[in-house]
């Protein structure tokens, strides 16, 4: 389906709106890790806006969509995006990383705020979601299960013991997203341990797998809706991004991998979003 | 004190029954899936030596070979729990506990699911594979997760029991299970409970703990220390965790001495579970068996048994020395 022009407004300033809140969030926690979530806000909003089957009234159903967050510490898009849906009151956001607090500094499974699966440790997601792509499928539902992860924890063996077993066991129910913004916690990824062409690596375990700007909403889109439309083997987007995206002095610096902005860095980064066109 | 415990029902089967306790699962298994859809099981390229293999011919659709991946398979077990299903997993327990620890930590003890890991040819008894292959550190590995509740079963008759218990009782579950075949203990009326211990046999000098493979030595050493006049009681702590902490401080308080035996290390393993009840409860001398910080070679299960000093003689020789700490 083609997105209409106020789709595609609605996905960009609903991305802005994250971004504003990741950095509220982890400037409030005064830890955790903004420049994921900011890179990968345009895919995951186009996900969570267009896709994604997650709202109030399914929330409980057990044949609506699933979602395994692979790269756990950039929950703070997550949260934001579950309360831009309407799952998580918005004010709760504000206690993301505090003691007591729901919005865990990593998510942990609960039913009532729809989130699936207890990530955090990397590499162990696309093998939970291969997991509930069989059991989905062996129920009988016609849901799709989404697995985000990035390219850091791609590095994982587990990820590449999961990618054999999906294409084995032919999951054209499950979507695999990648956020390569080719940055990790040491430095940038080709530095650091290059996990290079994933695409063809995808390919080569049997997958059908894309390269997309994971910036280019409608390429996103398009390529969510492809994946959609292929039943024998299970597919993998590879989403090329920056690393914190939309805030120049953030943008592909690995050191804003983990690092909370003060108080006069947050006024300048909300200013440029502010200020962004959309 | 009167004894207010009353004993499990053993076998009188004479020959004695020997069968392995993955038989037993195996069994176990079939009838769980004859009567349950919600039970899938996943196997690591070991069917038919963990006899998955009888489900997985009965019931394919249920049935996901993982090849030799244990990590995936223990994400993906995690994954079909969260979608409603009962999931079994099975592989030898070097690869089922050893290898994916952190899977099993991250994936299926933090979200609390469904999952049963049903790992065979643990423990020494393994036999001749030697070394790489006798898993003697799953227990402590297992018992440290919180929300993992940890299974020895000693015989065939308790391994089916608690098979079936653990399909009905939510969340994580570790079951130990043997390669070797060993006597069959229990009658077949015997009621297995989670987290209860079981009397085998009645004494006052001493109390012999033991879990698994070693309960038929163990019982077989209370008859011989019978005949020089020492009475032993036997219990049987199937359920590692949650430990019957009731049944431990009984035997401490009646027999003011415990000995226990499990073809395990010393350290995290059967002897420490008692020890932790003990020294909070009611401290008495007490002296572990198992693997004293070492690992196995190849070798019969017996041969290993009696080198590493688990089988009956060894285990006379020992509850006579605790006796002699008995002040």
């Amino acid at each position: 389906m083609v997105l209409a022009d106020q789709a595609i407004l609605e996905i960009r300033q609903t991305a802005n709106q994250v971004r504003k809140d990741v950095l509220r969030m982890v400037n409030a926690a005064t830890c955790g890790h903004p420049g994921g979530p900011l890179g990968m806000a345009d895919f995951m909003t186009t996900l969570f806006l267009q896709h994604f089957n997650l709202t109030p009234e399914t929330l409980h159903n057990e044949d609506r969509d699933r979602l395994v967050l692979g790269n756990g510490h950039t929950c703070a898009g997550y949260y934001a995006l579950l309360a831009a849906k309407g799952i998580l009151p918005r004010e709760e956001l504000m206690t993301f990383r505090k003691f007591g607090a729901r919005l865990q500094g990593h998510p942990h499974r609960n039913a009532d705020m729809g989130i699936d699966f207890s990530t955090g440790s990397l590499g162990n997601s696309l093998s939970v979601a291969v997991g509930m792509a069989m059991g989905a499928r062996l129920s009988g539902y016609e849901n799709r299960i989404f697995s985000i992860s990035s390219d850091g924890e791609s590095q994982e063996g587990q990820i590449w013991e999961a990618a054999m077993s999906a294409a084995h066991y032919q999951l054209g129910n499950l979507t695999a997203v990648v956020d390569f913004n080719n940055v990790q916690i040491d430095g940038h990824m080709r530095d650091v341990m290059n996990v290079r062409d994933l695409k063809l690596k995808y390919e080569a375990f049997g997958w059908h797998a894309m390269d997309v700007d994971g910036h280019d909403v409608l390429a996103v889109h398009d390529a969510l809706e492809a994946a959609n439309a292929v039943y024998e083997k299970p597919s993998a987007i590879i989403c090329h991004t920056l690393i914190g995206k939309g805030v120049s002095f953030m943008e592909d610096q690995p050191g804003w991998h983990g690092v909370a902005p003060n108080d006069e860095q947050l006024a300048l980064a909300l200013a440029e979003l502010e200020a962004a066109p959309e | 004190m009167p004894s207010t415990q009353t004993l499990a029902p053993l076998a009188c089967d004479s020959p004695v029954k020997i069968v392995a306790t993955r038989d037993a699962y195996g069994s176990a298994l079939l009838e769980l899936g004859a009567k349950r859809d919600d039970i899938v099981v996943l196997d690591a390229d070991l069917s038919g030596s963990t006899k998955t293999k009888a489900f997985s011919q009965a019931y394919p659709a249920r049935f996901f070979n993982q090849g030799v991946a244990e990590a995936n398979m223990m994400g993906t077990a995690a994954g079909m729990a969260s979608m409603g299903y009962t999931v079994f997993a099975s592989s030898f327990a070097m690869f089922a506990a050893g290898k994916p620890w952190e899977q099993i930590r991250q994936s299926i003890c933090v979200p609390e699911l469904n999952v049963k890991i049903c790992a065979t040819h643990a423990g020494l008894t393994v036999g001749e594979d030697g070394k790489s292959h006798q898993m003697l550190e799953d227990i402590t590995l297992m018992r440290v997760i919180p929300q993992m509740r940890v299974i020895v079963p000693a015989d065939a008759v308790e391994a089916a029991a608690a098979v079936r218990a653990v399909a009905e009782t939510d969340g994580p579950f570790y079951v130990r299970l043997s390669r070797a075949s060993t006597p069959v203990i229990f009658a077949e009326d015997y009621k297995f409970e989670l987290g209860k211990g079981a009397i085998l046999r009645e004494g006052t000098d001493l109390c012999i703990a033991a879990c698994g493979v070693c309960v038929a030595p163990a019982l077989q050493a209370a008859e011989e220390l019978a005949k020089s006049g020492v009475e032993a009681r036997v219990i049987n702590l199937a359920t590692i965790d949650p430990i019957d902490r009731d049944l431990i401080l009984d035997s401490a308080e009646r027999c003011g001495a415990i000995l226990t035996v499990e073809e395990h290390q010393i350290r995290g393993g059967l002897g420490d579970a008692v020890a932790q009840v003990v020294v909070h409860g009611k401290p008495v001398p007490m002296q572990m068996l198992g693997m004293d910080n070492a690992f196995g070679q190849s070798g019969t299960a017996d041969e290993l048994l009696a080198h590493y000093g688990l089988d009956a003689p060894a285990i006379v020789a020992r509850s006579q020395e605790l006796m002699q700490r008995k002040a």
